[in-house]
């Protein structure tokens, strides 16, 4: 029962940082600030769910796959970003 | 339980779709290679809730498959996508071309 | 409505939308990215058809790998585009569209009208799923049942890398594929091709060694070791070998070769070609299936790579 509630809480929570990261890029002014805002889904929404879902899963191995795959999200994540925004610096023009 | 889950899934695919929106439109390409982190991330979400709503521990694996292609993916998209090669602030000298 | 119908109608609706979007799109990079947004949508689709196996396959190889492939040739074509795209004339593009019209109206029907029950061989497979001791029946499909397949596939995988390479200029054949990439060794893209490879290539033999028993196998897992290293190439801390390389020859064909050597061997040993015998087959699988990892990564590697352009010195 509590690791109902609990899972429910952590997955809404996470939901809830998909929605702000998705208004943050739909309405933030230029490239760089969505980028910002795309990256909180990566971090805080994902690890949140990620944190949830984390009780109902059977055995350490699924426990650290879940793990491994935020941990890989976040990793990419902040790498492309950071190529992305080199990207969007040098001025590229629109394609 | 199940049903929340999947309910959480669409709900992440629903926002996927809008934020899909924006990127698609750009207007410039950095926008666009944003397209693919974006559906990323939400689609490794959408498949770890779908993988504990329909007991399917499969799905993980494709969600850490999904995590890696998707990096690939996206150095492809910021390299091919850039008129030049991708430069760090102090670049090496330029690659040679065999023409 | 229930919650799961709910879901496959706003995938199927937003999967459509994606797909009129990039057919719509203008400009090559904005229609490759589309293609790729795409990809991973359809990867959804097959996992709520409950085909986790072509899920990662779609995931690897349909956004992944093929996304890739379309951004290296849209670069490629820019470089040429100076002047505003001469695209298909009106005409031509309303008799695309009546062909494509047609063909999807016909799989329609085709779809629509099947006997029912449709004619498969499902329930054969089903039952002689313990006949070779994997767990997964779409590995015992493609390695056991209908193995031929899987054997050409991969000879063809070869004969299109040797097309690829046909590309190449005369005075630098047997050169190194592609340019060379450079980027700064302290720079952020080095750093994660530094950090990413290793744990790639962990998941990449996990995925072929659970694809035994559960969805994976040697083409999903071939296809994240190729992906990881193209990633150190682009990042420049590797160059691509030149194509002349014996070794590099050797272990674009020990998945094949070995696949047949089995194959032969089935025939001597055992009944017919490519027949398993009983008590060693769940450990031969595996060898073919890890010969074919190594064959996989390879040819997929180098056919993004590209055809030669540097000669070798």
């Amino acid at each position: 029962m509590v690791r109902d509630v609990f899972t429910i809480v952590m997955v809404a929570a996470g939901a809830f940082f998909f929605l702000a990261g998705t208004v943050g890029l739909l309405r933030f002014p230029d490239t760089l600030t969505r980028l910002h805002a795309l990256t909180k889904a990566d971090n805080l929404g994902l690890g949140l769910v990620v944190l949830g879902l984390l009780l109902r899963v059977q055995g350490p191995l699924g426990a650290l796959k879940l793990v491994a795959v935020w941990l890989l999200v976040q990793l990419a994540g902040a790498t492309v970003s950071q190529l992305i925004a080199g990207a969007a610096r040098r001025g590229e023009p629109s394609a | 339980m199940a049903d929340f889950l999947i309910a959480v899934a669409g709900f992440v695919l629903a926002m996927v779709a809008l934020g899909l929106v924006r990127v698609l439109r750009g207007p410039a390409s950095a926008d666009r290679m944003m397209a693919a982190q974006l559906l990323g991330t939400g689609g490794i979400a959408a498949l770890l809730l779908l993988a504990a709503a329909t007991d399917m521990p499969a799905l993980v694996d494709v969600a850490l498959a999904l995590a890696l292609l998707d990096a690939f993916a996206s150095v492809a998209f910021v390299m091919g996508g850039s008129r030049s090669e991708v430069r760090e602030p102090d670049a090496t000298e330029p690659h040679e071309h065999g023409a | 409505m229930t919650m799961a119908m709910a879901l496959d109608s706003g995938l199927a609706v937003v999967v459509l939308a994606v797909a009129g979007w990039t057919i719509a799109a203008r400009g090559t990079f904005a229609a490759v990215v589309g293609f790729v947004s795409y990809g991973l949508l359809l990867t959804l689709v097959w996992v709520r058809l409950e085909a986790v196996d072509v899920a990662l396959t779609e995931a690897a190889i349909g956004s992944g790998l093929t996304g890739a492939l379309l951004i290296g040739a849209a670069a490629r074509l820019r470089a040429g585009e100076a002047s505003p795209v001469e695209g298909p004339g009106v005409v031509l593009r309303l008799e695309i569209a009546v062909l494509s019209a047609t063909v999807a109206v016909a799989l329609a029907i085709a779809v629509l009208l099947l006997p029912d029950p449709a004619p498969t061989l499902a329930p054969a497979a089903a039952e002689n799923a313990t006949a070779t001791g994997l767990g997964n029946p779409v590995t015992n499909v493609l390695i056991a049942f209908r193995a031929m397949d899987t054997l050409l596939e991969k000879v063809v995988l070869a004969l299109a890398l040797v097309g690829v390479w046909s590309l190449a200029p005369d005075r630098v054949w047997g050169g190194y594929p592609g340019p060379r990439h450079r980027s700064d060794p302290h720079g952020v893209l080095a750093f994660f091709a530094r950090l990413l490879p290793p744990l790639g290539i962990v998941v990449g033999i996990y995925i072929l060694w659970a694809g035994a028993d559960h969805p994976g196998g040697a083409f999903q897992g071939g296809t994240i070791l190729a992906a990881m290293w193209l990633l150190v190439m682009m990042a420049g801390l590797t160059d691509a070998p030149p194509v002349s390389r014996r070794w590099l020859r050797l272990v674009l064909i020990v998945g094949p070769v070995v696949f047949l050597v089995v194959g032969l061997g089935g025939l001597w040993l055992g009944d017919a070609f490519l027949a398993y015998p009983a008590a060693h087959a769940k450990p031969l699988i595996l060898t073919i299936e890890f010969a074919m990892t190594l064959t996989i990564a390879a040819t997929l590697g180098l056919l993004l790579a590209g055809p030669p352009e540097r000669k070798l010195s």
